[in-house]
């Protein structure tokens, strides 16, 4: 089946350097961009469109299109509304595959440059596209389809069913073949609802068992990327430092949460409701707050997106963790092979600054750290605070930004902050209480997903070129150990302190104050 | 001499302090800033609020007094930046100076036809002199410039530049042909042919370096600054749009208080101190008597894999010592002791003198009465390898195997077999066997040994802990090799070694991604010299092995080695700590400004003044002073560096985030907590 892919296409697997590698890539998804755009635009006179929708609007079009090209899966429309299902299926589940397979060569490539010693090739971009989806997001996400089906997730090309409530009204149900959709939207980290009240629908998520299946299915790829980061560069002591750093954050994030959502809102308490089941607010009863908790620092930790509660509804310290696991990059996990990248740029940036303390120049697995790979990536780290404060700063002071928000004084900053830095860091999940389906946050998000996405890749593949041609140093004891529980302590406290000096400003005047203003009762 | 004046340049000294104070001013000319991106920004930082100051004073708007001590205190900072560069670059000045002073104008008396014997010569300047010409120097007469002896033997004093008194001989041909500039002629003379330009000489050459006039930023100082620019960058991206969100929630911030957060959070404290850590690195080697000829070979030196030891000098003393005797049954351990000790009286090469001294030390033995007539000692010679002495009828003898055998009449396969075994003995484990004869009677053997530094394996242990192999280079064979090698407990070492295998051998690692350091002294060495990552050229070695390395070492000690990768592994730990204490301020700068910007619109945010500062100015302008005054209280360990030992990366690295990560993140809140009581109590803000 691969060698017939490769007939039809007609690429050769030769091994590419980081430059055609980068273009392939960029080729790729530029490709895919126009096709789910064109296919956006000229939705209604194609068929498969039970609900006869019209041409999706330009902004929303283009703002859609990146949007699942680049792995985020932001969505400004309401799916079961909007979009038929010939566009849900051809067009964005389609993306859902390859914007995840692109994430996985590209974990693979950067990889390489640590596996290999003095070369300058990383791999075969098309290869490792058509391996990554073939072999491992194909399999899984059939299997994980027929799991919900069984669950008693919709699997159909209808478009909606009527049916007649027990109060006798009618009531029109949407429908569509939401399982398969729901399978690779968490097992790529994609987080696009079929749906718009995406894993809170009852049709996507039905039950507890299947929370913690998309739970299972959201994690189990991008915890398993720094295991084969270990495998590859030959040593799983690295791999396993760098998952433990992982978790760590994931797991504090979610005690975080629930003791914030489980303490509730003592203004609420105050006026006489019983705190007893702590802030309900946004969540579903079937899952309750534990669940919900888990979902949301699982789905920002991750660059998935999808969501089971309204985060815009969790209290503002329970906020503050999945909008600052976003801003920390999506890495812990992160998305499928973007979170292996993404925390793989922090550790190279973490020896540099404490590789020194030995007394030696700094090298990651034995590839000296220099000042080329340092101007990359440090080119790389600034997008995200760039895109994400810069156009949060804007929207904060222009008519068009302010017009959209739901609430005013410091949540409708959080507001704003989360949607550049769900956009930016390529999570996809929403605040609500933001209406982005305009053309200022259409066009201004769309560009954010795209820099949070791209203008990163492209330095962080430059730095693989510089590291794969470089000789692999052999270990000594004199070299700075990169297991083990030292580093990660000092990643941890690398992602934690950058991240931190970056963003603690703006987190102070949005969740942080209003955390202190809802414990000293007042309200906007 | 220069030595001394080298030791005597204390950390602070009040001559530099104050050129270091005009050179702090000088230095804010923002052409040259502009090489430091970080105290660049500062400047322009400074001159900002300086700017919205005079504005202030002139509409008399704003609160002028604050807005005035922000901005003195940001030009401190510069300032304070500036002058850490100026103390290191000063320190460098001082020893410059000390050099100069050797480099007076000497009278050359060049020969007009050098090729023939009756040294005609003209009186011309030392300025004046090309390479090629040839010029006499004799007794009493400073060398004028770097050169080669072509002709003549001489003993030359070299303190001027090694600090060491002890008069060197320079002769033509070999090893030791290489004379310096500035250097003095003790007695008789030679011809020396010059090899550099007036003013590329070596001396010429120190001089620039350690002024550092070349100082190009080395390739880790690059990456760091690097580092260091984008960090600026990324809180200025911060800073700026900080602007915005505080201006949605309904919070004007004024220019000055914004630049004031921005410099507090930008690494100001490595990136003012960076520079002076580089050129205190050097300052370091030279204090050692070590001088590099860039700040990237003293970068190499920490990251140093394998280093290659000469075995004479460094790992063992150089001279062969008795160390045991071995005699044949029948004839007591003592009896062999006094018989040796006769025997070597009348020996003067070090081997007969570590006889005599291991017979006084262990075994008691004292001078006997040699005045007698009967007494009659038998010098050692090299031809016949034996030494003794007659009294009366008896002759007493030692000497190598072969000739006592010979002296006593015997072929060797004749000797006893306890005799011919302790020979065997003291060969297999690399020693050299000597015999002993009283008449015809072989008594036993003197275990003469390469006896290795006393403390030189508990050095390479300490090496080893460091992740760094040492190998020994001998000339000896692979057995006495092996020997030595086991006894030094070194990791490898090469044999029977010719110039030619040094070099394949540091190809070799190098193929494997490991960095070689090496020192030599002969021309045979220069390549190698120049293959290695750190090569130590010996300053009693020839020209060519000084150009080809990257260091030259004026004591010409190859111990000295380990001290110039501990100093490489110094600089850089110096760096990363401070890099890492200076990340580490910005948290408590956080939580001393972030509350006092919003604490008007928002009071609740007052539960994030941690430190209870007293007044939202006092508490932005404390956080400034605490990081202009954290500058110099840096200064001294900048200089120093950060101590190291010997001990594995995973000890280091634990220690050093122990104290600089973890007392980055707390110092400053202790720090600005009392600036901040001080400036409450004075009422500045």
């Amino acid at each position: 089946m691969e060698t017939g892919i490769r007939r039809l296409y007609g690429f050769s697997t030769a091994e590419q350097d980081w430059k055609s590698y980068t273009l392939a890539m960029l080729a790729f998804n530029a490709l895919g961009f126009l096709f789910l755009y064109g296919l956006m635009r000229l939705q209604g006179v194609l068929p498969l469109n039970p609900q006869g929708f019209g041409a999706v609007p330009e902004a929303l079009s283009f703002n859609t299109a990146i949007s699942f090209v680049t792995n985020t899966n932001w969505q400004s429309y309401g799916g079961e509304s909007t979009m038929s299902n010939l566009v849900q299926m051809m067009g964005l589940a389609v993306q859902n595959f390859l914007s995840a397979a692109t994430g996985i060569a590209l974990a693979v490539a950067f990889t390489r440059a640590f596996a290999r010693s003095g070369t300058a090739s990383l791999g075969n971009f098309w290869d490792d596209l058509v391996k990554s989806a073939l072999y491992i997001l194909l399999p899984i996400s059939i299997v994980l389809a027929i799991v919900y089906v069984a669950m008693g997730t919709p699997q159909t090309l209808q478009g909606s069913v009527e049916v007649t409530t027990l109060e006798g009204a009618k009531q029109v149900i949407a429908l569509g073949p939401v399982a398969s959709q729901e399978a690779i939207k968490q097992l790529g980290t994609n987080g696009g609802g079929f749906f718009n009240a995406n894993a809170a629908h009852p049709f996507e998520n039905p039950s507890a068992w299947s929370n913690y299946l998309s739970i299972f299915a959201m994690l189990v790829l991008s915890a398993a990327m720094p295991f084969m980061f270990g495998r590859m560069v030959g040593d799983e002591r690295q791999g396993r430092a760098l998952f433990v750093t992982m978790f760590l954050f994931l797991i504090i994030g979610t005690g975080i949460v629930y003791w914030s959502e489980a303490s509730g809102n003592p203004i609420l308490a105050s006026l006489g409701l019983d705190p007893v089941m702590g802030n309900m607010e946004g969540k579903e009863v079937r899952f309750g707050l534990a669940m919900s908790a888990l979902f949301a620092v699982v789905t920002t930790g991750l660059s998935c997106g999808a969501v089971n509660a309204m985060h815009s509804s969790l209290t503002p310290l329970g906020g503050v963790v999945p909008l600052f696991f976003i801003q920390l990059g999506e890495i812990l996990p992160g998305g499928v092979g973007s979170g292996l990248y993404g925390i793989l740029i922090i550790a190279v940036l973490t020896v540099f600054i404490a590789g020194l303390m030995v007394g030696r120049t700094p090298d990651y697995l034995g590839k000296k750290i220099e000042a080329k790979e340092m101007k990359l990536a440090m080119l790389a780290l600034l997008i995200l605070p760039l895109v994400i404060l810069g156009f949060s700063a804007v929207a904060a002071m222009i008519p068009a930004g302010l017009s959209s928000l739901a609430n005013a004084g410091p949540h409708g900053l959080s507001e704003i902050l989360y949607a550049y830095s769900s956009a930016a860091g390529n999570n996809g999940s929403a605040f609500a209480g933001l209406y982005a389906n305009t053309n200022w946050y259409n066009t201004t998000l769309g560009i954010a997903m795209f820099l949070g996405r791209f203008a990163y890749i492209v330095p962080m593949m430059a730095i693989a070129g510089s590291l794969g041609a470089k000789t692999r140093i052999p270990a000594s004891k004199g070299s700075f150990p990169t297991h083990g529980p030292m580093f990660v302590g000092l990643l941890s406290g690398v992602i934690l302190i950058l991240g931190g000096l970056q963003y603690f400003p703006a987190l102070a005047l949005g969740p942080i104050v209003e955390h202190l203003l809802m414990l000293a009762g007042k309200t906007f | 001499m220069m030595s001394k004046i080298i030791q005597s340049a204390a950390l602070f000294d009040t001559a530099i302090l104050g050129t270091a104070v005009k050179d702090a001013v000088l230095k804010l000319n923002p052409m040259t800033l502009a090489r430091n991106p970080v105290i660049f920004v500062t400047e322009t930082a400074a001159a900002l609020v300086t700017a919205l100051w005079l504005r202030d004073m002139l509409m008399a708007s704003g609160n002028v007094w604050f807005s005035g001590q922000i901005g003195a205190w940001l030009w401190f900072t510069v300032l304070f930046a500036n002058f850490a560069e100026a103390v290191a670059e000063g320190r460098g000045k001082a020893q410059a100076d000390a050099l100069r002073r050797t480099r007076t104008d000497t009278v050359a008396k060049r020969l007009v036809i050098p090729e023939t014997n009756d040294r005609i010569f003209s009186k011309v300047s030392a300025l004046d002199l090309n390479p090629g010409d040839v010029v006499l120097v004799e007794a009493g007469d400073l060398i004028p410039a770097d050169g080669e002896v072509v002709e003549g033997i001489a003993s030359v004093n070299e303190s001027a530049i090694t600090g060491e008194s002890a008069p060197v001989i320079r002769e033509s041909g070999g090893d030791r042909s290489a004379v310096t500039g500035g250097t003095t002629v003790l007695s008789d003379w030679f011809k020396v042919k010059i090899t550099a330009a007036p003013g590329s000489t070596f001396i010429d050459r120190m001089i620039a370096l350690v002024e550092g006039a070349e100082r190009k930023k080395t390739p880790n100082e690059l990456a760091l600054s690097i580092l260091l620019a984008g960090m600026t960058l990324i809180f200025l991206i911060a800073v700026v749009t900080l602007w915005g969100l505080a201006g949605y929630s309904g919070t004007m911030l004024s220019g000055t208080v914004l630049v004031a957060l921005l410099v507090t959070l930008i690494p100001t404290t490595i990136g003012g101190l960076l520079s002076a850590i580089g050129i205190a690195g050097m300052d370091r080697l030279i204090r050692f008597n070590v001088i590099a000829t860039s700040g990237r070979a003293v970068e190499a030196a920490g990251d140093v894999d394998t280093l290659l030891l000469d075995k004479t000098g460094t790992i063992t003393y150089g001279n062969r010592l008795a160390t045991a005797f071995l005699p044949v049954p029948g004839v007591t351990e003592k009896e062999l002791a006094e018989a040796a000790f006769l025997a070597s009286l009348a020996d003067e090469t070090p081997e007969g003198r570590s006889i005599i001294a291991l017979c006084k030390g262990s075994y008691g033995l004292r001078e006997p009465d040699n005045t007698t007539e009967f007494f009659n000692a038998v010098p050692f010679s090299a031809t016949t390898r034996i030494s003794g002495v007659d009294i009366g009828t008896r002759s007493v003898r030692k000497g190598a195997v072969d000739a006592i055998l010979k002296h006593v009449a015997m072929v060797a396969n004749a000797a006893p077999a306890a005799f011919r075994d302790a020979v065997d003995r003291v060969s297999r484990t690399g020693g050299t066997p000597l015999g002993v004869a009283d008449g015809n009677r072989l008594l036993g053997v003197i275990h003469l040994k390469d006896v290795v530094k006393p403390d030189i394996k508990h050095r390479f242990a300490a090496l080893r802990a460091m992740g760094i192999r040492t190998v020994m280079v001998t000339g000896d064979n692979p057995v006495t090799a092996a020997a030595i090698a086991s006894e030094a407990g070194v990791d490898d070492f090469i044999a029977e070694a010719t110039p030619e295998d040094k070099l394949s051998y540091i190809r070799n690692e190098q193929k494997g991604g490991r960095m070689i350091a090496m020192c030599g002294d002969g021309t045979n060495d220069a390549p190698a010299l120049a293959q290695a990552d750190v090569g130590v050229a010996m300053q009693s070695g020839t020209q060519a092995a000084r150009e080809a390395g990257n260091m030259v070492d004026l004591d010409s000690n190859p111990t000295k080695l380990i001290e110039v990768v501990e100093i490489g592994k110094q600089l850089l730990m110096t760096r990363g700590s401070l890099t890492t204490f200076s990340i580490a301020n910005d948290v408590a700068k956080y939580f001393a400004i972030i509350p006092a910007l919003f604490v008007v619109t928002y009071p609740e945010l007052g539960a994030l003044n941690l430190m209870g500062l007293s007044s939202p100015q006092s508490a932005i302008l404390s956080a400034v002073i605490f990081n202009a005054l954290i500058i110099i209280a840096l200064i001294p360990l900048a200089l120093k560096g950060v101590a190291y030992k010997p001990v594995g990366a995973s000890a280091l690295l634990r220690r050093n985030l122990l104290i600089y990560g973890l007392g980055g993140l707390i110092v400053p809140f202790i720090g600005i907590k009392i600036i901040d009581i001080i400036v409450a109590a004075l009422h500045l803000a």
